[in-house]
């Protein structure tokens, strides 16, 4: 008996739309959050990441009613990401019913910005995005990475997860750009410094083609909690059977 | 009619909890400290979230601790406090170098700590934050339909610590076992976040709703 570890599907939205490809064959309208959201609370999902990719500030409304319309009949820990740059984009989103915010970019530009949100709305609820990005060298060591892993920033990624933790983050998400969309598997050293490094969960996410994947990140890895977004859209898998493969290597869950 | 008053002193997000109890068909859910308000309610919810010294601050500013006392011995009126709300009713906490808290039920807030591990020595995060069983401790109306040792959400770095074990009614276990659920007439409080637990946490706020405040 004891603490659980999380499979947390990802929702990529766009302008109200889930994008990435989905493909769930009961449902007529497949890319509303919404019913995809319902569809995984059913299946177990122990949290929903969504994450905003929309563009212009105009369809920022249409993802504060979305994250409302989830919020208002899925019961599960509900994270919102993307274009999160001021304290009062963070009040938006819980107001809206959100749980939990994700910074990514907005932390690099000024990293005192997880300091002050931490402060305001508690720990529990900000969670730092980590982009990291192998870098050439004998010893291994990892980047950070922004604008979909294009620009470097010389930051590495291990001592920003520690400086994210010191700063009052609760929680970080972290994506390997090497394997993001590769289906290849976590980069599971980089999640295992990261969780080594720092005391507060690890979100691994990047890469997961099947389930042994997720089992990976968790057991060689250490992440407390695995996020995926194409294997449940395309229906490859259903969260429950993603929860019984994990339990099946011995891993914690909640079935 | 069922009217329930979620007691807003300014600390987090009572969206979560009021829209639940919405969606479980409460007729009236208000979010609000104003007396007058709260005293239409038939019961009342007292969460919380963030630092207890901030928590305690705005309770006692806006006479809270007042309003609490009052629903719980003077109306008599179902109460079920939540996370930091729990956390509020015991003497003292350890968060921000100790606080006192409003001690209408006697014990501890204590500190998982900052290199905590298993029994086997395994480092633990903190905050403990995801999904744990709740071993339930006493019968009572607010566990009916909900299967023991079933998994609840939890996001806290302390935990209660009773000093009158007969009022613990779930015990949870993180490195440490800790107090999950406290009952006393017609008070129940909980360390985890029922309005985040899917359908076992939706199943213990429909009891609440369904509730006379009798254990």
């Amino acid at each position: 008996m004891g603490l659980a570890k999380r499979i947390i599907p990802c929702l990529d939205v766009d302008n109200g739309r889930v994008v990435k490809g989905v493909n769930f064959v009961d449902i007529r309208d497949a890319g509303d959050p919404v019913e995809i959201s319902r569809r995984y609370n059913e299946q177990g999902a122990d949290e929903i990441t969504f994450l905003d990719i929309t563009a212009t500030h105009e369809e920022r409304d249409t993802t504060v009613h979305t994250v409302e319309a989830i919020a208002a009949e899925v019961f599960i820990p509900l994270t919102v990401g993307g274009g999160i740059r001021k304290v009062e984009d963070i009040r938006e989103m819980l107001n809206a019913g959100a749980d939990k915010v994700s910074i990514n970019s907005a932390a690099i530009r000024e990293p005192e910005f997880v300091q002050r949100a931490a402060e305001r709305f508690g720990s529990q609820c900000i969670v730092v995005a980590i982009d990291a990005k192998r870098v050439a060298g004998d010893t291994p060591r990892w980047e950070i990475f922004t604008h979909g892993g294009r620009k470097p920033t010389g930051i590495d990624a291990v001592e920003w997860a520690v400086r994210m933790a010191d700063y009052g983050a609760g929680e970080i998400l972290l994506t390997s750009m090497d394997r993001d969309g590769t289906r290849d598997g976590f980069d599971l050293a980089v999640t295992r410094a990261i969780t080594d490094a720092v005391s507060i969960p690890v979100i691994a996410s990047g890469g997961v083609g099947n389930l042994e994947h997720l089992a990976e990140g968790v057991l060689e890895g250490g992440a407390d909690a695995v996020l995926a977004a194409s294997i449940f859209h395309f229906g490859e898998y259903t969260v429950q059977q993603a929860k019984e493969h994990m339990a099946s290597r011995g891993i914690e869950m909640r079935l | 009619m069922t009217s329930v008053a979620v007691i807003d002193y300014g600390m987090g997000n009572l969206h979560s909890v009021a829209s639940a109890l919405k969606h479980l068909g409460a007729q009236r859910v208000l979010v609000s400290h104003d007396p007058a308000q709260i005293g239409k309610a038939d019961r009342v919810i007292f969460p919380g979230v963030g630092a207890i010294r901030d928590c305690m601050a705005e309770i006692r500013r806006l006479e809270c601790d007042q309003l609490l006392l009052d629903v719980l011995e003077s109306r008599h009126i179902p109460v079920l406090g939540i996370c930091v709300g729990m956390q509020s009713l015991l003497a003292h906490s350890e968060e921000n170098g100790g606080v006192d808290c409003l001690d209408l039920v006697k014990g501890e807030v204590r500190y998982f700590g900052d290199d905590h591990r298993d029994a086997d020595g395994t480092r633990l995060k903190v905050p403990h934050m995801g999904w744990n069983q709740v071993q339930q401790t006493l019968d009572h109306p607010l566990w009916q339909g909900i299967e023991n040792g079933s998994r609840f959400y939890f996001v806290h770095s302390y935990y209660a610590d009773c000093a009158d074990r007969s009022l613990v009614a779930g015990r949870g276990d993180y490195g440490v076992g800790f107090d999950a659920a406290i009952a006393r007439d017609n008070l129940f409080a909980v360390q985890f976040h029922p309005e985040k637990s899917a359908d076992a946490g939706l199943t213990l706020l429909r009891n609440f709703l369904h509730w006379n405040g009798q254990a």
